[in-house]
């Protein structure tokens, strides 16, 4: 099941946001009002594809009247609504989740946290020698994905898209609690011993790199990724009759990983086994 | 239906036969569609994924851990996921997830401040020595006898030994002033006709002659408001709840009791537990809630036991059933243990828990009030609160209100610990003074050098705060809680420094890890006072660090975890308690 459409058009509600009048459809959130008002706002557990968990809070803004500050991802527009997505406070929370998701967590592939880190000022180096992070290792259990959990923010999407969201194998969930909760099989199971049907999906939303297709981790352990390069075709998946969309990027001549559109009608971006990796067809191994 | 993969391990006979036992007493509960599984899918609609929990511990009390086999059987049973079987047992300290080296029981010891001042670590290496297996962890819910033990029992019942040979720590018996607590001491707390011989069922008789919207009238009249922590008018929580026609609707007590330093719930509960239920009905009848709930710690087996017998003596004599006392009205209780995990005191965590979910805490709004138990309308109240309205049914609002202050009617229960001659619970106006609640305990048995009001989401007070009233108003006003009634002395012989290093090691044990504040949050957190205790003073860089955090915290986080982690903390850097500077 995909998301559900939240939304009563017809049914406006006024909010103002920054001080400026900002329309929007009853049961739209606060973060879709800044997206038509043109703030731009940091998210990272949010997708337009997933249902909010709302757990990242890097979106929180302050809205008059409420005590504490809310997160814009999830928090539906009420009339009348004052928005504040620049105050100190609001700055001041921003830049704190940046900075600990930075003291614990090796973001060198999260592409879109790192601006925002930038921008807010976050300073990883003040919180002394060795803050602790999540100290784990590569988990190369088969030949199509690997799994980095030194690179997770804990944003919970690949436990969305496999389970309610989109895939509904419920391979994946957050064990343990705390600092020490991570994306887990059962018992911490290789994951083709698991319920694990390789669609891909948890890849396909994964902001950090956490997630990986093999075929990019390997070229950039070889350091020959170089996506700067790539090209992307877009196509339709020749296997069933469904009509899924596919993003083919290549990089010399190779297709080195595959995406579905977030907003396709058909995938809302997730694919399967065959559509994700059903391509080596067209590239023979010899060719590589 | 989608099939649920599972590995090769299967569970020994004994573990299926302990789940089965769960899945077919367990058949009481009405189940409804909730937006939470439909959105889960059909395949999960008709599940009792609310049996995740009391299975998960009857493999834990039968294998001695939650084994690979046990948790594909629990899963298969009830049409849940293995993996997100095995994200919610290794949510609780209760559940041990790698198979323990050692065969038999775990006898667990509080490390928590009370426990702390009264050689808790002596206690725990002497029960090890002794070839015990023992478990250090966080507040039992014993404050008044520490050091605190409780034992999990390996096939066969958890136990306190502490409840074999000791006195009740009450000191008011007899105290005619007292509205919460007249019959503790007094009444046999295993029956039923000696609670009606105490004035027991009085005020349900009443409420029903009252009807619904004049008891809510009577306790929004009487300001009552909650006492779990965050003191919200019962009447309007309770409005709202009844205002919800046409859902199916509940009411929760929550007896999770895990701040350190509360006993307050388990003295009641154990010593008059038909007053919770009769209160627990009352909310029922007065909301339109059919199905009623207790959630109590899992390290609490006494209370436990008394309120089940108190649920079958009263079902038995018609107080609770198809027809609540001729009413024409239906409500039933269910009792649900939880397994170690102070963040499932937090009500919308709670439900979570109960529902077989992870115990993390919900975004609000939207609130319990329209979407709780189940997604549906939900009122959930501390046990203390709800002991409150037997009273003022019975004598009104206007009675009621002669205790106390204006904005603080009534009576509190507090538990006080630590360096006082008795330590214990009691029940005073508020508008007592804490050092005249002191001074009713005996009085303090050192020099005082603090004082820990609220528990470690409070934050502490020094000797000069002894005039402070114990209302809502005033404390609000000095910048420190009641919170749950916590006030915990130390005399000027505890190293302070140990006891908030414990404080934050607390938070960092205890935060679901849901949200960024909190999770990274109480780990640097804790990370920083550690490395203060290295280098015995705050650098100024670390002091801001400490604030930052802390504004975060409180801003961000989702809970009420997060937004008061960082309250001890900074209030014994105000003090001078720990940093150098005192
Ligand atoms: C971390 C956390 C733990 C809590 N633990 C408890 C608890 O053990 N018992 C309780 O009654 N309320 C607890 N609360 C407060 C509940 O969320 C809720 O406010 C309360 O049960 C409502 O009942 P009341 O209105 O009668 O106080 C806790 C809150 C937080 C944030
Ligand atoms: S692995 Fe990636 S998608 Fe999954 S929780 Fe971690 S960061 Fe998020
Ligand atoms: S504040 Fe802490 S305990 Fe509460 S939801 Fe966030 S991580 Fe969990
Ligand atoms: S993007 Fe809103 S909380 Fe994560
Ligand atoms: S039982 Fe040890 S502090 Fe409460």
């Amino acid at each position: 099941m995909t998301v559900a459409d939240k939304t009563v058009s017809g049914t406006k509600v006024s909010i103002t946001i920054d001080g400026q009048p900002v329309e929007v459809d009853q049961g739209q959130t606060i973060l879709d009002g800044c997206r038509s008002a043109g703030v731009d706002t940091p998210t990272i557990c949010y997708a337009d594809n997933l249902t909010p968990v709302n757990v990242c809070r890097v979106c929180v803004v302050e809205v008059d009247g409420n005590r504490t500050l809310v997160p814009s991802c999830s928090r539906p527009a009420e009339e009348g609504m004052v928005v504040h997505t620049d105050s100190d406070r609001v700055r001041h929370s921003r830049k704190m989740v940046l900075e600990f998701l930075g003291s614990g967590v090796d973001l060198s592939q999260a592409t879109e946290i790192g601006p925002w880190m930038d921008h807010y000022g976050a300073d990883t180096a003040r919180y002394g020698e060795s803050p602790e992070g999540m100290n784990e290792t590569v988990k190369i259990q088969d030949d199509l994905y690997i799994r980095d959990y030194d690179k997770c923010v804990l944003c919970y999407k690949c436990v969305e898209a496999c389970g309610d969201d989109a895939q509904h194998t419920f391979a994946i969930a957050v064990a343990g609690r705390g600092f020490d909760a991570r994306i887990s099989t059962e018992f911490d199971v290789e994951l083709p011993e698991s319920a694990c049907v390789y669609c891909g999906n948890c890849i396909g939303v994964c902001p950090t790199g956490a997630l990986q297709f093999k075929s990019e981790f390997d070229m950039r352990e070889a350091a020959n990724w170089r996506p700067e390069e790539h090209t992307v075709t877009t196509t339709v998946c020749s296997y069933c009759g469904v009509g899924c969309n596919l993003e083919l990027h290549v990089q010399d001549d190779t297709i080195v990983k595959v995406t579905s559109p977030a907003d396709h009608s058909v995938t809302s971006g997730h694919l399967c086994v065959k559509g994700r990796f059903g391509w080596q067809y067209v590239q023979p191994p010899t060719r590589r | 239906m989608p099939d649920l993969s599972f590995t090769d391990d299967v569970a020994s006979a004994g573990e299926k036969a302990v789940v089965d036992e769960v899945l077919a007493v367990a058949g009481t509960a009405v189940i409804f569609e909730t937006d939470r599984l439909i959105r889960a899918g059909l395949a999960r609609r008709n599940e009792r994924r609310d049996l995740l929990l009391p299975a998960l511990h009857a493999l834990q009390k039968e294998s001695g851990w939650i084994s690979p086999g046990g948790l594909n059987y629990a899963c298969d049973q009830l049409q849940v996921p293995p993996a997100e079987g095995y994200g919610v047992a290794s949510f609780y300290e209760l559940f041990r997830m790698e198979e323990p080296e050692h065969e038999g029981d775990v006898v667990h010891v509080c490390i928590d401040a009370a426990c702390q001042v009264a050689g808790n670590e002596e206690l725990a290496q002497r029960l090890e020595a002794e070839g015990n297996h023992v478990h250090r962890g966080p507040c039992l819910g014993q404050c008044e006898r520490a050091p605190a033990v409780f034992i999990q029992g390996l096939r066969k019942p958890d136990s306190v030994p502490a409840d074999a040979d000791n006195p009740l720590a009450f000191h008011q018996q007899g105290d005619p002033s007292l509205r919460l607590l007249h019959r503790l001491g007094v009444v046999d707390p295993t029956s039923l006709g000696s609670y009606l011989e105490n004035g027991g069922y009085k005020a349900l008789a009443k409420a029903v002659e009252m009807g619904a919207d004049a008891v809510i009238a009577a306790v929004r009249d009487s300001g009552l408001s909650g006492r779990g922590g965050a003191a919200f008018p019962t009447g309007i929580k309770w409005r709202g709840v009844a205002d919800e026609t046409g859902r199916p609707r509940h009411v929760v007590a929550n007896c999770d009791e895990s701040e350190p330093g509360t006993f307050k719930d388990r003295i009641l509960m154990e010593n008059d537990p038909f007053s919770v239920i009769e209160s627990l009905i009352i909310a029922g009848l007065a909301t339109g809630a059919e199905r009623g709930w207790i959630y109590i710690r899992g390290e609490y087996p006494l209370a436990t036991e008394r309120l089940q017998n108190a649920i079958d003596q009263s079902r038995q004599s018609g107080y609770l059933g198809d027809d609540v006392i001729r009413s024409g009205k239906r409500f039933d209780i269910e009792i649900r243990r939880g397994a170690g995990a102070y963040i499932c005191g937090e009500e919308t965590a709670l439900f979570n828990s109960l529902e077989g979910f992870r115990g993390e805490p919900r975004n609000k709004p939207p609130f319990p009030t329209t979407h709780g138990l189940f997604g549906e309308p939900t009122s959930i109240n501390n046990p203390e609160t709800l002991v409150n309205v037997l009273d003022i049914v019975v004598r009104g609002a206007d009675v009621y209100r002669e205790t106390g202050t204006e904005r603080s009617p009534g009576t509190k229960l507090f538990c006080v610990s630590g360096h006082v001659a008795n330590t214990g619970i009691y029940e005073v106006p508020f508008g007592t003074t804490l050092g005249e609640l002191i001074d009713l305990a005996g009085g303090a048995t050192g020099e005082i050098q603090a004082v820990l009001m609220g528990g470690a989401a409070g934050s502490f007070v020094g000797p000069d705060a002894m005039d402070l009233p114990l209302t809502l108003e005033a404390t609000r006003e000095a910048g420190t809680t009641l919170g749950s009634g916590v006030v915990m002395v130390f005399d000027t012989s505890v190293n302070m420094t140990e006891i908030v290093v414990r404080i934050t090691e607390f938070f960092r044990g205890e935060s679901c890890g849901q949200c960024v504040p909190c999770r990274v949050g109480v780990v640097r957190q804790h990370e920083t006072v550690v490395e203060l205790t290295q280098k015995g003073t705050l650098e100024p860089v670390k002091a801001q660090l400490i604030d930052d955090m802390a504004m975060a915290m409180a801003d961000a986080s989702i809970c009420g975890l997060g937004h008061t982690a960082a309250g001890a903390l900074q209030s014994a850097l105000r003090l001078g308690l720990i940093g150098g500077s005192q």
